[in-house]
């Protein structure tokens, strides 16, 4: 076992680790304004890869991503508009299964929309066979292009809910409604903003890992799987925990694959996870103080 | 007594034979496809090629001036779906054949009921279980994985490779083709260094490659249905692999080349001649079919005929050639005659059946095929001789 191979595993890993967070990202904005997890997250990854290349048949690559993310933010304000902005009492569980609802109603329109064929964005940069080689080790530049923009998504965020007026709104909302509302806070609006927001960043991150993952009407839900264990292992609402709870699982599948059968991946994967909820239900950097606050 | 017992028996079967003339006077053929879920790719344009089909033959007055009624089922690739859908199509539908599933999982799992049931299932699925050992009603028009991967292994070795790294995925598909790959390897002189197998739902494969490749692979042998497949020569080039890709025939959707773009470049796989249709010499006995298939259906669904809907088209043809050579739509008479049936032209191959050989097809059906320039075209085989004098 010598140091390029490692270092070829570890790269891996980062491919991974990056695509799951990713997708995290936009689980923790819903979650920090509104305290519920969107099951359809997955599905405005999905759409996003999907409309950009629909529309890149006829528009240039930045113009594409660019107006796929404002439908998904579209779409994601009119979902929150119809479906969730008028409920009475919305209860942490009523808002869950409605979002599973949504998200079986974005698949298999997606499904009538483009059929059942598997589509993929070209590379940004490159093609399929280009790689950047450190010696033995081979890294592919759309890897780059993934690490790069969930490194300035993670950066926007953290800016956003800490230093600007409706970012500490939108905390405000998630920490205590009520309390918010009272404040003179339009609840509904963060509401509504946070579905915005992630929509936008999940349609963001289908385009750039579309190359690498391809895109099919029913992947969302697959990359939403791995995105929440991701997003449950750095601690619900903390995206900064989320890429490195990404980096931390990718890594480990990657040299799980090293030395067991490709089969057991999972296997250890989600043990870790599991393993985590046991001892730490907050996650690897959630705050335990804070998480016992929150309703779910 | 048992003269009573077989005057009832008499009895019976009379009501059974009245039923269906009482019925309307159409044949009844159910269809158990994946036409969503992750073989959509195998269901959605068997389910479409059915339908072409069975427009066709009922525009033209349909089989002995009976018209045939369609009735597709989706499974999503689900066996436990696939299994009710076969128990409704046989007790309440009362269909004459079934044709489907897809994929090989759903195939097995409603392979007894098929036979008990005494119900005709013509399989949509590769597999080699589904017709070996012989069940009395169940065909299948898929070429068999033993013959693809004899193929495989004839060609690496006419390239002088000896060691695979073999990749696979939790299918049935993927499982069935590993078994037979561990098998014949040996036989062969093929040295399997390597033997991952990944979930379906990979999204990248980096690891397993770097693995395969650190085993000392010198070709890469991938066999799945699933977008992965095109996911694993991507990652392969970008780690620098430079040997030989061979995929299954699986393989055979152009949409996959276009998915691995660049990467694809040199993959050989085997598969039926739909794929090469417009090279073939005229002289070819199944010139004829191919480009009759690949025309009318690229002009009435605008996108490219894969070999997975030439298996509908083929299990199609089977039945009706089948139901005009027994002259009724008596299950026992149509299941004996498709066992009769001989030089049948389809799409995979010309279908020869027997009692022992519910495929009908043998290893010429598959024709080595690699891929230029984003197009598939016939690879120049050196291997041909060998199969001509292994068949016999």
């Amino acid at each position: 076992m010598n140091i390029e191979l490692l270092s070829q595993y570890l790269v891996a890993g980062i491919t991974y680790g990056t695509i799951y967070a990713i997708v995290a990202i936009g689980f923790n904005i819903i979650y920090n304004a509104t305290g519920i997890i969107n099951f359809a997250q997955g599905e405005f990854v999905m759409l996003g890869g999907m409309i950009a290349i629909s529309l890149h048949t006829f528009m240039p690559l930045p113009a594409a991503i660019l107006a796929a993310v404002l439908a998904a933010m579209i779409i994601g304000a009119l979902i929150e508009i119809i479906f969730i902005r008028w409920l009475v009492s919305p209860s942490v569980l009523r808002m869950i299964i409605i979002t599973i609802g949504i998200s079986i109603f974005i698949r298999e329109a997606a499904l009538h929309i483009w059929g059942e064929s598997v589509r993929a964005l070209p590379y940004f940069t490159g093609s399929e066979i280009t790689v950047f080689s450190i010696g033995n080790v081979h890294i592919s530049p759309q890897v780059i292009w993934v690490t790069g923009i969930a490194a300035v998504i993670v950066a926007l965020l953290t800016f956003f809910f800490n230093y600007t007026l409706l970012g500490r709104q939108m905390r405000a909302c998630s920490s205590n409604r009520d309390a918010a509302r009272l404040c003179g806070i339009n609840a509904k609006n963060m509401v509504t903003l946070s579905f915005v927001l992630s929509a936008g960043i999940g349609a963001l991150a289908g385009c750039v890992v579309s190359p690498i993952t391809y895109v099919q009407y029913d992947s969302g839900t697959g990359l939403a799987i791995k995105g929440f264990t991701v997003a449950i292992l750095g601690g619900l609402g903390n995206s900064t925990a989320a890429i490195a709870a990404g980096l931390v699982l990718g890594t480990l599948e990657s040299f799980c694959v090293m030395v067991l059968p490709t089969a057991f991946k999972d296997v250890v994967s989600i043990s870790v996870l599991l393993l985590i909820l046991f001892i730490r239900p907050s996650g690897i950097f959630g705050s335990v103080e804070a998480s016992r606050l929150k309703e779910f | 007594m048992k003269a009573f017992k077989f005057l009832a028996v008499l009895l019976f079967t009379c009501m059974v034979l009245a039923a269906p003339a009482l019925a309307k006077d159409t044949i009844k053929i159910g269809a158990i496809l994946a036409v969503t879920g992750p073989a959509s790719f195998l269901g959605a344009p068997e389910a479409k090629t059915l339908e072409m089909v069975v427009e066709d033959i009922n525009k033209k007055g349909g089989i002995k001036g009976k018209k045939i009624e369609l009735i597709i089922k989706d499974s999503g690739a689900s066996p436990e779906k696939a299994l009710s859908f076969a128990k409704q199509l046989i007790e309440e539908d009362k269909v004459l054949a079934i044709i489907g599933p897809s994929t090989s999982g759903e195939t097995m799992k409603i392979k007894s009921v098929a036979e008990e049931a005494k119900a005709i299932l013509i399989s949509c699925a590769a597999a080699e279980v589904i017709v070996n050992p012989v069940a009395k009603y169940v065909f299948k028009t898929p070429q068999m994985d033993k013959h693809a991967v004899i193929k495989i292994f004839e060609q690496m070795k006419s390239m002088k490779l000896a060691k695979a790294g073999v990749l696979s995925s939790n299918t049935g598909f993927g499982k069935a083709g590993k078994e037979q790959l561990e098998k014949l390897a040996a036989e062969y002189g093929i040295q399997v260094v390597a033997n991952e197998v990944y979930d379906k739902a990979s999204t990248d494969l980096t690891a397993e490659v770097t693995k395969v490749k650190a085993a000392g692979a010198e070709a890469i042998i991938n066999w799945s249905i699933e977008p992965a497949q095109a996911i694993v020569i991507k990652n392969a080039r970008q780690l620098g692999f430079k040997g030989p890709i061979f995929q299954s025939h699986g393989f055979g959707n152009i949409e996959y080349v276009k998915a691995a773009g660049e990467a694809a470049e040199g993959v050989i796989f085997p598969a039926g001649r739909l794929l090469v249709a417009d090279t073939l010499p005229e002289s070819h006995p199944q010139k004829a079919v191919l480009t009759k298939y690949k025309k009318e259906y690229e002009a009435k669904y605008k996108e490219e005929a894969s070999t997975f809907g030439g298996h509908a088209y083929d299990a199609m043809i089977i039945l009706k050639a089948a139901i005009e050579k027994a002259g009724s739509t008596d299950k026992e008479a149509v299941r004996n005659a498709i066992e009769n049936l001989k030089g049948v032209v389809g799409t995979g191959g010309v279908f020869t059946f027997s009692a022992q050989d519910h495929n009908g097809l043998d290893i010429n059906a598959f024709e080595m095929i690699t891929v230029k320039k984003g197009k598939f075209e016939l690879l120049a085989s050196p291997a041909k001789k060998e199969d001509t004098t292994k068949k016999k």
